[in-house]
C-alpha cells in the first residue's frame, strides 16, 4: 500500500470527512488520493487561514475536518490558530509538509523551517514529526488524540519521509 | 441607514436560522439587538465569517447566513472563488458594505471607492449576486431564504457606529450552544 493510501485510509477510518488543502509538491499524492475518496469532501483553499475557517465551520456542522498545507502556512495562520481554532476549542489535524529539512533544494525554504517547531511550540500545539515511513504508523493514534482533546495538532512530514524530492 | 439599523431590521428574519457573524461591532450589535444560540459570534480572526459559514453550510443541511463586512471580505478575498466553486444552496453571504472599516474608526475601504464587491463576486464565478440598498436588505434576505439557491447579497449602507458593549460570553459557550442548535 502506498503511503498516500495509508494516510487517507487513516483519515477515513477516523471519520474525517472534510479536508481543505493548499498544495505542496510533496503532498500531491495525498491530495490526489483525497480527491478520489467519496467519504471526503475536498475543498481546495486559496490561503491556509481561509482553510482553517472552512474547517471550523465544517466541525460545527458535524463533520470532522483536516487541513493539508506547507509549513510556510504556520507563518500565515498564527492569528487564526490562536483566535479561532484554540480560542473556541476546535480539533484540527494539520498534515504539513516540512519543507526546508534535509534534502531540501530550495534555500529559502530553510528560513521558515528553522522557525516551524519553535512557533508550534510557542503556540502550545502538539507536534509530531514523521521522518521515516514507519512513523506514519502513529497517524491513527494522532487523529484519535486530536479529536479527543479538541486542539489543533501538527504532523510535520519531511523530505526523507516522502522519499526525497 | 447604518449597519446597526440593517441588523435591527433583519433580526426577525434571521433569528430562526444559523448565523455566523463578523468580528467586532457587527457581532456586538447583533448580540445586543437579538442574542440567539443560533448566532455564532466571531470574537477574533478578521475575514473568516464567510469561510466559517461556507464550511458549515457544506457540512449540514440547515440554512446558514454569514454576515460579513466589506473590509473583512477584502482581507479574505480568496473566499469568493472558493464560494463560487463549492456551491452550497443552503448558504447566504450577506456583505454589509458601508465602505469603511467600521470597528476600527471608519477608515475608508477600497469597496467604498472604486472596487465593486458585487462585480468581484460575479467575476469570481458566483452565480446569484444581488446588490441592494440598505433599505432593501430585509427583502433581499427574505427572497434568498425563500429560494434554494446560494446567494451573495451586497447591501450598500452608510458608515457609522453606535455604542455597544463587548461580548463577554466565553467562546466555548458560544460554540457549544451554537453546535447544539445545529444538531437540534
Ligand atoms: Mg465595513
Amino acid at each position: 500500500m502506498s503511503i498516500n493510501t495509508k494516510i487517507v485510509d487513516d483519515l477515513v477510518a477516523n471519520d474525517v470527512a472534510f479536508v481543505t488543502t493548499v498544495p505542496c509538491k510533496q503532498l500531491a499524492g495525498v491530495i490526489d488520493e483525497i480527491e478520489q475518496r467519496d467519504e471526503i469532501y475536498h475543498i481546495p483553499a486559496n490561503k491556509e487561514d481561509e482553510g482553517m475557517g472552512l474547517c471550523a465551520g465544517a466541525f460545527m456542522g458535524g463533520k470532522r475536518p483536516a487541513i493539508i498545507m506547507q509549513n510556510t502556512a504556520i507563518g500565515v495562520t498564527v492569528n487564526t490558530l490562536v483566535t479561532l481554532t484554540q480560542f473556541y476549542r476546535m480539533p484540527l489535524p494539520m498534515l504539513i509538509s516540512f519543507r526546508g529539512e534535509l534534502k531540501e533544494p530550495v534555500a529559502c525554504q530553510v528560513e521558515m523551517a528553522v522557525h516551524t517547531k519553535a512557533l508550534l511550540n510557542q503556540l502550545h500545539i502538539p507536534t509530531y514529526h514523521f521522518h521515516k515511513q514507519s512513523d506514519a504508523d502513529e497517524l491513527d493514534a494522532i487523529l484519535k488524540y486530536t479529536f479527543m482533546c479538541n486542539k489543533p495538532v501538527a504532523i510535520l512530514t519531511d523530505a526523507t519521509f516522502w522519499g526525497g524530492y | 441607514m447604518i449597519r446597526s439599523e440593517i441588523l435591527r431590521d433583519i433580526a426577525p428574519v434571521i433569528s430562526d436560522h444559523l448565523v455566523v457573524c463578523n468580528i467586532g461591532l457587527p457581532s456586538q450589535e447583533l448580540h445586543m439587538i437579538d442574542d440567539q444560540p443560533s448566532n455564532f459570534y466571531m470574537l477574533g480572526t478578521m475575514g473568516l465569517s464567510s469561510s466559517i459559514g461556507l464550511g458549515l453550510a457544506l457540512a449540514q443541511g440547515k440554512k446558514v447566513i454569514s454576515i460579513d463586512g466589506d473590509g473583512s471580505v477584502l482581507t479574505n478575498f480568496g473566499t469568493l472563488p472558493t464560494i463560487a466553486n463549492n456551491v452550497a444552496d443552503n448558504y447566504i453571504l450577506l456583505i454589509i458594505d458601508n465602505g469603511s472599516y467600521g470597528s476600527t474608526g471608519d477608515q475608508p475601504t477600497y469597496a467604498g471607492r472604486k472596487t465593486s464587491l458585487a462585480a468581484v463576486a460575479t467575476a469570481c464565478g458566483c452565480e446569484n449576486v444581488v446588490e441592494c440598498r440598505a433599505e432593501d436588505t430585509r427583502a433581499a434576505l427574505e427572497t434568498a431564504l425563500a429560494g434554494d439557491r446560494m446567494t451573495i447579497i451586497v447591501a450598500k449602507c452608510e458608515s457609522g457606529n453606535i455604542k455597544v458593549p463587548v461580548i463577554t460570553m466565553d467562546p466555548v459557550v458560544i460554540r457549544d450552544r451554537f453546535m447544539k442548535t445545529v444538531q437540534a
